[in-house]
């Protein structure tokens, strides 16, 4: 392309810096105040507590074999807990990316609600599945009569890289399913024509092509297994420690900040050198190729193979994500206490106590909130964390997308999902020691929780849009503004509608990690606005059937609330984004 | 087309408006002070009994929950310069030295402390003063032993007996309260290093060690579905098994074990914050809590049991709640120097 004259580059490139700078504002200004300055605050604070500066806690970390020991499993655990999950979620989104079919986007919907289960709840319901007395023990003992449960799975690896899969499967199927639904399918007809078999299809043509979204949604999963809290406290037992549980140990349990505060950047680092490798890897496979809409990429189940293929997934991920949900459900309809003393499988009674005990303040506690206010916190947070992250996120990707060769960029990529690799617990307190003066004195306000909430989604949003933005060919957006369009003007007639579906995904995300997210909002919460987790909580703290019986029938309608807002999310038409 | 973006994002909005406006809207005539009462998160209090301090003093008393005790008392400490209250309630003796090391708190003693038995006054300087207190002990299911013919434990030296092998469920001290306080039972019965030598005869009974309470109790525990029909719990859980029964029930399906140095009373602390603009309120509302209004109302919000001997206590409690006479006790400063070797060698000797 030849360009008029000098001057007129000179210009060009001059406003395209502008809005360039522009575009990280906002993104780099909410992680400095919200991220970057609590985190550095709290850093500091526990190296000048302990008194023994920085050197002595590191080489105390070094030194100690048990540190050694909790990297390794963290690391291992992670990996394969990645590994198995794509291998559970590759299927289920080739099927969602290449088919039409009846209950899809039921499916779909589904398939997002264990992201917004709280672990003690998936803890409950793994046990009633899996557990020494759950469904699958009982039955085997009931038709092979055995003495003892034939199932020892609780307290060991495989309950953990379970929870991890039947936690993250979503992030697969979306992530990758979505990107996949856009690809060209007659680049691999071609291919097939031109001699080659499925199988070399696949790895030469298939997998060059989604492969960014691939790395991207493995790289999410490998930092949410790595920094796993909640699942190897309840499912793996004592035996198992992750750097996250150490960390809350450490801090808690014994206050060596120190320690605590080497440990964190530990898993920042680590966080950080997955993220770098994931951005060179990345840079390398990706290339723009034009994005199809969905009804031009999807067929109906039309042959035997497919429908046979489409029938193994469903039932596959059914099994994986939906049965311990369902052993949930059913728990919250049944009744124990009566038949107690010859309870088998068949034996508990129908009852709907638990849901009509939820709308009634027995102990007149000022705390009590009725379901249907915790519901429309919980909605409101939800809607305000994909705001938030939307507002700051979409300019970052747009940023990184459309200036990949700037070197600004390759600086700020990795960091972008440092949050999420981020102790909870040192953030947290982070916040307490850092946003202590106006106007950020949000200590004890609830804007911090959509704003922590924010933090973890911001990086998903970024990884759900920077696939399909950077797909978007350049010339595209270089014919617009030769014909005159402004920077604002070719993002919404280019940009916008090519990655309006990956909008959706990347608000989805939003909208579900806020909704099931716990730690955060129980240590800033106010307790008049508590989220549907914080009840559930509250109710399994305590003991007494009713009480876990209230949990279980709110935890089933956080389920229902889940499932439908991710309808509603998929029915979303904005200007045809949905469409596309 | 683009309109719809804009109005679904305006009501977006609204919605978090509201939400974070609807605290800060509060009308009356003479306008009134605020009080601030950080605390944990298993925190809960009447209506009526917050009204009538409200009411009395004109005061809007606030309260902030900053997670789990542990977290709660951290936060305090890290805010120290800064802090984030009026008052602190919820440090328990095993984080009470911690705190006083800090001096977070202000001193001051209450009237209302000459209604309180001298053991609970861990505190010599006032600074944090007892509220509440619970027991954490050995729960069984009662049907389970009944069913089998077979005695309940009445000791902690019953448990390495081989009847009651594979029977025992304990949570682990580095991640649970009352994980923690069993241990120090055993610390306090059998003394350093003794207690080692008990927690091996446990393992070889093979004794289950999960994470957290809800897993142990909701979980493991027989009485709810699961195989291990004795369980570290409260002291109060049994009666609280008849509050919040599926189905009324006449008597508690479970007992607690409360023979003497069976179990560890856990103290709950209130203090008032270093640095406080409020401290009359401050004080008002710490004679408040140690009054019989707010000790009697305690029980069935938080599943503790109130300091103040002239409060009474509920029928179902006076019924079924067993108090030990004497329970184990390490002393706050023993725990805080200690906490750190005694949970390195519980886990060498019985997770490993």
């Amino acid at each position: 392309m030849k360009l008029p004259s000098r001057t007129f580059s000179t210009e060009f490139n001059l406003r395209q810096l502008f809005t360039y700078a522009g575009l990280w504002l906002l993104p780099i200004a909410f992680l400095v105040i919200f991220y970057f300055f609590p985190l550095g605050s709290i850093l500091q604070m526990s190296f000048s507590r302990g008194g023994a500066g920085l050197i002595s806690p590191f080489l105390e970390a070094i030194q100690s074999e048990s540190v050694g020991q909790i990297l390794w499993f963290t690391i291992w655990q992670a990996a394969l807990s990645t590994i198995l999950t794509l291998a559970v979620g590759l299927p289920g989104a080739y099927l969602l990316a290449r088919y039409e079919f009846r209950g899809k986007s039921l499916l779909q919907a589904l398939s997002a609600v264990p992201f917004v289960i709280p672990t003690v709840v998936v803890a409950a319901a793994f046990y009633a599945l899996l557990g020494p007395r759950g469904w699958l023990n009982l039955a085997a003992m009931h038709i092979f009569d055995l003495p003892t449960a034939p199932i020892q799975l609780m307290n060991t690896i495989y309950a953990i890289l379970l929870a991890h899969i039947f936690y993250n499967t979503t992030i697969v199927l979306r992530m990758v399913g979505d990107f996949w639904s856009h690809v060209d399918p007659r680049i691999n007809q071609a291919a097939r024509t031109l001699g080659a078999n499925q199988f070399t299809t696949f790895f030469r043509i298939t997998l060059p092509i989604i492969g960014p979204a691939i790395a991207a949604a493995a790289l999410l999963v490998f930092i949410f297994d790595f920094t796993s809290f909640g699942v190897i406290l309840l499912l793996g037992g004592p035996r198992f420690a992750t750097l996250e549980v150490e960390i809350y140990y450490q801090t808690i349990s014994l206050f060596n900040l120190p320690l605590a505060a080497v440990l964190a950047l530990l898993q920042l680092s680590c966080t950080l050198a997955m993220t770098i490798i994931y951005t060179r890897l990345t840079r390398r496979i990706t290339q723009p190729l034009e994005l199809r809409s969905r009804s031009f990429t999807q067929k109906k189940l039309t042959t035997w193979r497919s429908r046979f293929f489409a029938t193994m997934i469903i039932i596959l991920l059914f099994t994986i994500l939906i049965a311990p949900l369902f052993a949930l459900v059913m728990r919250s309809f049944t009744r124990l206490e009566p038949e107690r003393g010859a309870r088998t499988v068949e034996s508990p009674g129908f009852t709907l106590d638990f849901y009509q005990e939820l709308n009634i303040n027995r102990r007149s506690s000022l705390f009590f909130v009725p379901p249907t206010t915790a519901i429309g916190i919980s909605l409101g947070y939800a809607s305000a964390t994909v705001l938030l992250a939307l507002a700051i996120g979409l300019p970052a990707a747009w940023a990184l997308a459309r200036h990949s060769k700037s070197p600004l960029n390759s600086f700020l990529d990795p960091l972008l999902m440092l949050p999420l690799g981020t102790s909870a617990v040192t953030l947290g307190l982070g916040f307490i020691v850092a946003l202590n003066r106006p106007p950020f004195d949000l200590r004890a306000s609830p804007i911090l929780i959509p704003i922590a909430h924010t933090l973890v989604a911001f990086p998903f949003v970024v990884r759900s849009l920077t696939p399909s933005l950077h797909s978007i060919q350049p010339r595209l957006r270089q014919a617009a503004s030769i014909l005159g369009a402004s920077p604002m003007q070719v993002f919404r007639a280019v940009d916008l509608p090519m990655v309006g579906r990956a909008l959706i995904v990347a608000a989805t995300f939003a909208f579900t990690i806020s909704l099931g997210e716990f730690g955060a909002s129980a240590m800033i919460s106010r307790p008049e606005y508590p989220t549907i987790p914080i009840v559930i909580y509250r109710f399994i703290s305590q003991p007494g059937a009713i009480n876990y019986g209230q949990a279980m029938a709110l935890s089933t309608i956080l389920m229902l609330v889940a499932a439908g807002s991710m309808i509603a999310i998929e029915r979303l038409r904005i200007a045809d984004i949905g469409e596309f | 087309m683009r309109g719809n973006l804009f109005i679904i994002i305006l009501v977006c909005s609204l919605v978090g408006v509201t939400i974070s406006a609807c605290g800060t809207t509060e009308t009356t005539s003479i306008e009134p002070q605020t009080l601030t009462i950080m605390t944990h998160d298993s925190f809960s209090i009447s209506e009526q009994v917050l009204d009538e301090f409200q009411n009395e003093h004109n005061v809007n008393v606030r309260f902030i929950k900053s997670g789990d005790t542990g977290t709660a008392v951290n936060k305090a400490i890290l805010a120290k310069d800064k802090p984030l209250a009026d008052i602190f309630y919820g440090i328990d003796n095993t984080f009470l030295s911690r705190a006083l090391a800090e001096g977070i708190f202000e001193s001051y003693q209450s009237p209302l402390l000459a209604d309180i038995p001298d053991e609970f006054e861990l505190d010599q300087n006032y600074d944090a003063l007892p509220v509440d207190f619970g027991d954490v002990c050995l729960n069984y299911d009662i049907e389970y032993f009944v069913e089998n013919g077979l005695e309940p434990p009445a000791t902690l030296d019953d448990l390495i007996n081989p009847q009651f092998k594979d029977l025992v469920v304990v949570q682990n001290p580095a991640t649970s309260s009352p994980g923690l306080a069993f241990l120090l039972a055993t610390i306090g019965k059998y003394g350093d290093p003794g207690y080692l030598d008990y927690w091996e005869d446990l393992v070889a009974n093979n004794v289950l060690v999960v994470n957290d309470w809800e897993v142990a109790y909701y979980q493991e525990f027989s009485r709810a579905g699961g195989s291990r029909p004795i369980v570290v719990s409260y002291g109060s859980s049994p009666p609280f098994e008849v509050i919040y029964a599926e189905t009324p029930i006449d008597e508690p399906p479970t007992a607690a074990i409360v023979s003497d140095g069976a179990c560890f009373r856990q103290i709950e602390f209130a203090g008032i914050l270093s640095g406080t603009q409020n401290r009359d309120l401050a004080e008002k509302w710490i004679d408040y809590m140690l009054g019989p209004t707010f000790q009697e109302d305690i029980p069935l919000q938080m599943f503790v049991f109130p300091v103040n001997q002239n409060a009474e206590l509920d029928e179902t409690f006076v019924q079924f709640l067993a108090v030990p006479e004497n329970p184990s006790f390490v002393s706050p400063e023993q725990i805080t120097a200690n906490r750190e070797n005694w949970i390195n060698d519980w886990t060498e000797v019985v997770l490993r």
